[in-house]
C-alpha cells in the first residue's frame, strides 16, 4: 500500500462525511431537512449517480505497488497503481499506436503495409488489440458487438436483481411487512423515498456499466487518443481528479470561512473591520489571475526542490493538492460574508443573549450556540460550489494552470482533443467522452445541490 | 453627495494597498528574482553571472525593501519594492521580459477585449432577462418546468464545449463565420459575431436561473398584489412594476463588471485568437513572464475595486431609498 497526500485527505473527508451521517441519524431536528431531500425524486436519482462516481473515485484512491504478475510484462514497475488501474488492467495495458475510432478494428490513418505477396500498398492496418479476436472484422463485428453487449447487459440485470432483492429484504425486515407487498410498493413508487426512480437509475447505470465494461475488454468503446491510450479508461480515471477538486477544496474554505465569518459577526468592532478588509482585498483580485500567479510560483517552487518530488506521480499529486488549496483560497470569501451576516443576526437572538447573561464562556457560545445554527449555510454553499469547481478544473487545465498534464482529467482530455477537430475526418470521441462523463456528474451535482438548498434554506421552507 | 464620494474613494485606497502587498509578496518574497531568472535561463547549469546579468537587465538586482548602499531618500527608492510595486499605483507597469512596454501593450490591447466583452454583456443581458421574464410570465405551467430544467442542463455543460461546439458548428460545418481571428474597423464585425453568440448561449443556463429568482422574489411582494387587485393585466404588472423594481439588483450586478470588460475573457480570447488582454495574460502565463502577470493582477483588482465604487454610487442613483450615510 502506498498513500498519496490527496488519497489521505480524501479518505479523511469521507470519514468525516460518514461521521456526520451517523450523527445526523441520531438527532431528529437534523434529520428533518434531509427527509425533505430524500423525498425529492431528482435529488435521489442524482445521489445514486453521485454514489456511483464516488465509488470509482474511491477505487482509484487506493494505491499500491504492483507485483510483476499484476502488471503484465513488468511495465511501469516503479509507478504505484490504484485498485481501479489493477481492475481495469486490460484497458490500461492495451495501448494502440495512435488514434482509432470507437469500436474500430482498424487504425484511423492509412499506412503502407506489405502484403503477403510482398507488394506494398496503402491500407488501414488492423489494430493491435481492438477486435483482434475477429478473423473477418467486416462481417463478424456487428454481431459480435451485439453478443458481447448482450452478455454485459445480462450481467448488469443480474447484479441489479441481486441488489434490488437485498434492498427489498432489508426494507421489509425494517417495516415488518411481507416481501411481496414491500417489493410491489417499491416498484409501483408508493414509498416515501422514491425507491422506484432510484432503482431505475441503478438499473440504467448497471446495465450501461456492465455493457460497456464487457465491450471494452474486446474493443475501445470510446476509441483511443493520440498515443493510443483507451479513452474510456481515461474518462474513468478522470473521475477521481474531478471529485477531488470538488471536495478537497473544502479543507481550505470551511475552516477559513467558518472561523473568520463567525468571529467577524460575533465580535464586531475592529475584528470585523480587519476580517472584512482581508476578504474584500482577496476578493478583488480576479480569481483566475490569482490562480495563475500561484501556479507559476508553485512551478518555481517545484523546480527548486526537485529532489523532493522524485517520481512523476508524486509531482502530479502535489500539483493537484496545491490546485485544490488555491481554489479554496479564492473561493472562501463568499461563504465568509454569508456567515458573518448570519452571525450578526444570531448574536442578537434571545437564546444567545440568555447564554451570555448566564455567564457562558464566549468560546462555548460560539461553538454550541452559533456554529450549529449557521451550518445550513455551509452545507448549501458546499453543495452549490461543487459543480462549479468541477467545471473550473476543465477551464484551468485548458489555460495550463490546472492539474499536471500527466494527470488524467477531463480538462486535459478536452485540451488535447480540441485541436483534432480540424482533422478530416473529425476525431470526436475524446471530446464526447469527456462531455458525457462531465455532464452527468455536474448535472447530478447541480440537481442535488438544488434539493439541499430547498430543504435547508429557511426562506424556502413551507 | 460629494462628501460621500470622497469617503468611498478613501475606502478604496487601503484595498489597493492590500492588493499591491499581496502581489509583491507573491512575486518577490515567496519567489525570489533568482528563481525567476533560473526559470527563464533553464534550471540546470546556469552560471551565477548569467543570473546576475538577467536580473540587472530587468532591474531585479536591487534589495527588496531597504538599500543600505544609497543615501537619503534613495535608500527607499532604489529598491525592488519602490521600483516595481509602487509604480503600479500610477499605472507604470514597467517592461515585459522581452523588453516591451507593458503599459503601451495594455492600452493597445484593451480595445479588442472591450469589443468582445461589451456586446456579449449587452446582448446577454437582453436575452437572459427576456427569457427569465417569459418563464416568470408562464409560471406554474409546463413551460416553466421545462424551461428551468433546460437551464439546469445548460448550466451543467462546461464553457469549453460551448466554444468548441460553436466553432465546429457555425464555423466549420455551416461556414457562416470565420472560426477565429480579428481585424480592425468594420471588418471586425464578422469576427466578433461568433464569440458573442457563443458567450450569450453559454451564459443562458445560469443567467436565466439567476434573473428568474430575482423576478420571483419581486412577484411575491405586496405592491404586486396591489397592482393585480387594481385590475391591471399580468403583462402590465410584470413589465412595468416587477421589471422596474428588479432592475435595481440587476443594474448593480452589472455595474460591478463594467470596468472589468477591459480585461476581457481569458478563454474566449485565446480560443478565437483575439489580440486582447485576456490572450495577453494567457501568453504571459505560458511564457512565465512574471512582470506581465503581476501587472494584470494589479490592473484587474484595481478595476474591480473601481466597479465596487461605481456600484455604491449607482445604488444611490437608482434607488432613492438608499441613504448616503
Amino acid at each position: 500500500m502506498i498513500f498519496f497526500w490527496t488519497d489521505i485527505l480524501f479518505f479523511i473527508l469521507l470519514l468525516m462525511l460518514a461521521a456526520s451521517i451517523v450523527r445526523t441519524r441520531s438527532k431528529e431536528h437534523l434529520r428533518r431537512p434531509w427527509r425533505k431531500v430524500a423525498r425529492s425524486k431528482s435529488a435521489m436519482v442524482s445521489l445514486t449517480v453521485l454514489v456511483f462516481y464516488f465509488g470509482f473515485a474511491i477505487l482509484d484512491s487506493i494505491h499500491f505497488h504492483p507485483t510483476e504478475a499484476q502488471n503484465g510484462q513488468g511495465k511501469f514497475k516503479t509507478e504505484a497503481i490504484s485498485l481501479l488501474d489493477w481492475w481495469a488492467s486490460p484497458l490500461r495495458l492495451q495501448v494502440e499506436k495512435t488514434y482509432s475510432a470507437p469500436f474500430a478494428t482498424t487504425a484511423f490513418a492509412r499506412e503502407t503495409i506489405r502484403g503477403a505477396d510482398g507488394v506494398p500498398r496503402r491500407a488501414y492496418p488492423r489494430l493491435q488489440y481492438g477486435g483482434k479476436h475477429l478473423a473477418d472484422p467486416e462481417n463478424e463485428k456487428d454481431s459480435d458487438i451485439l453478443q458481447t453487449a448482450g452478455k454485459g447487459i445480462a450481467h448488469g440485470l443480474l447484479a441489479w436483481l441481486v441488489l434490488a432483492g437485498l434492498l427489498n429484504v432489508a426494507r421489509s425486515r425494517a417495516a415488518r411487512m411481507p416481501y411481496i407487498q414491500c417489493g410491489k410498493e417499491m416498484l409501483q413508487g408508493n414509498t416515501e423515498m422514491p425507491w422506484q426512480a432510484m432503482l431505475l437509475t441503478l438499473l440504467l447505470l448497471l446495465v450501461l456499466g456492465f455493457g460497456l465494461g464487457e465491450l471494452s475488454l474486446k474493443y475501445h468503446v470510446f476509441g483511443t487518443d493520440k498515443v493510443g491510450g483507451d479513452v474510456f479508461f481515461q474518462s474513468l480515471k478522470s473521475i477521481r481528479t474531478g471529485l477531488l477538486i470538488g471536495t478537497l477544496t473544502t479543507f481550505i474554505t470551511l475552516p477559513l470561512a467558518l472561523a473568520l465569518g463567525i468571529l467577524a459577526g460575533y465580535f464586531r468592532g475592529w475584528v470585523d473591520d480587519v476580517i472584512q478588509y482581508i476578504y474584500t482585498t482577496l476578493n478583488s483580485i480576479p480569481g483566475v489571475l490569482l490562480i495563475a500567479a500561484s501556479m507559476l510560483l508553485m512551478q518555481a517552487y517545484m523546480a527548486r526542490h526537485e529532489d523532493e518530488f522524485a517520481s512523476l506521480a508524486l509531482r502530479a499529486d502535489f500539483r493537484l493538492l496545491f490546485l485544490c488549496m488555491i481554489l479554496g483560497l479564492t473561493s472562501w470569501t463568499g461563504l465568509c460574508r454569508l456567515l458573518r451576516a448570519e452571525t450578526l443576526k444570531l448574536r442578537e437572538m434571545e437564546y444567545v443573549q440568555a447564554a451570555r447573561a448566564l455567564g457562558t464562556r464566549q468560546g462555548n457560545i460560539l461553538l454550541r450556540h452559533i456554529l450549529p445554527n449557521v451550518f445550513h449555510l455551509v452545507l448549501i454553499s458546499v453543495a452549490l460550489d461543487f459543480s462549479s469547481l468541477v467545471l473550473a478544473e476543465a477551464v484551468l487545465s485548458y489555460v495550463n494552470i490546472g492539474v499536471d498534464p500527466t494527470t488524467e482529467s477531463w480538462g486535459n482530455m478536452i485540451n488535447s482533443a480540441r485541436l483534432e477537430m480540424a482533422r478530416e475526418p473529425v476525431v470526436w470521441w475524446s471530446l464526447s467522452a469527456a462531455f458525457v462523463f462531465m455532464f452527468a456528474l455536474v448535472l447530478a451535482a447541480n440537481l442535488f445541490a438544488d434539493a439541499v438548498r430547498d430543504a435547508f434554506d429557511p426562506r424556502r421552507a413551507e | 453627495m460629494i462628501q460621500y464620494l470622497i469617503r468611498r474613494i478613501f475606502y478604496a485606497v487601503p484595498l489597493l494597498i492590500g492588493v499591491n502587498i499581496i502581489t509583491f509578496v507573491l512575486f518577490f518574497v515567496v519567489n525570489s528574482p533568482d528563481d525567476m531568472a533560473r526559470m527563464h535561463l533553464g534550471q540546470k547549469r546556469v552560471t551565477t553571472e548569467a543570473i546576475a546579468k538577467w536580473k540587472h537587465e530587468r532591474g531585479y538586482d536591487l534589495p527588496l525593501f531597504n538599500n543600505d548602499k544609497e543615501e537619503g531618500i534613495d535608500q527607499f527608492t532604489e529598491t525592488i519594492f519602490y521600483q516595481k510595486s509602487v509604480g503600479l499605483f500610477l499605472f507604470r507597469f514597467g517592461r515585459a521580459d522581452n523588453g516591451d512596454d507593458i503599459g503601451a501593450d495594455i492600452s493597445q490591447r484593451m480595445w479588442p477585449s472591450l469589443a468582445i466583452a461589451a456586446p456579449s454583456l449587452i446582448v446577454g443581458l437582453l436575452v437572459h432577462i427576456s427569457l427569465a421574464l417569459m418563464l416568470v410570465f408562464f409560471r406554474m405551467t409546463y413551460l416553466e418546468f421545462w424551461g428551468v430544467a433546460l437551464s439546469v442542463a445548460l448550466m451543467s455543460i462546461s464553457s469549453l464545449f460551448y466554444i468548441i461546439g460553436g466553432q465546429f458548428l457555425l464555423g466549420k460545418l455551416l461556414q457562416l463565420t470565420p472560426i477565429s481571428g480579428y481585424d480592425l474597423g468594420l471588418n471586425a464585425l464578422k469576427f466578433l459575431a461568433l464569440p458573442v453568440i457563443i458567450s450569450v448561449i453559454a451564459g443562458i443556463g445560469s443567467g436565466v436561473r439567476w434573473y428568474r429568482t430575482l423576478f420571483l422574489e419581486e412577484v411575491e411582494k405586496d405592491y404586486v398584489r396591489t397592482a393585480r387587485a387594481k385590475g391591471l393585466s399580468e403583462t402590465t404588472v410584470l413589465f412595468t412594476h416587477v421589471l422596474k423594481n428588479a432592475m435595481i439588483p440587476i443594474l448593480t450586478g452589472v455595474v460591478v463588471v463594467l470596468p472589468l470588460l477591459f480585461i476581457g475573457s481569458l478563454l474566449t480570447e485565446s480560443f478565437f485568437s483575439i489580440p486582447g488582454l485576456g490572450s495577453y495574460t494567457i501568453d504571459a502565463i505560458s511564457k512565465q513572464d512574471f512582470a506581465i502577470v503581476r501587472a494584470m493582477v494589479f490592473l484587474g483588482s484595481a478595476l474591480y475595486i473601481l466597479g465596487l465604487l461605481l456600484t455604491d454610487i449607482s445604488y444611490t442613483l437608482v434607488d432613492p431609498r438608499v441613504r448616503l450615510n
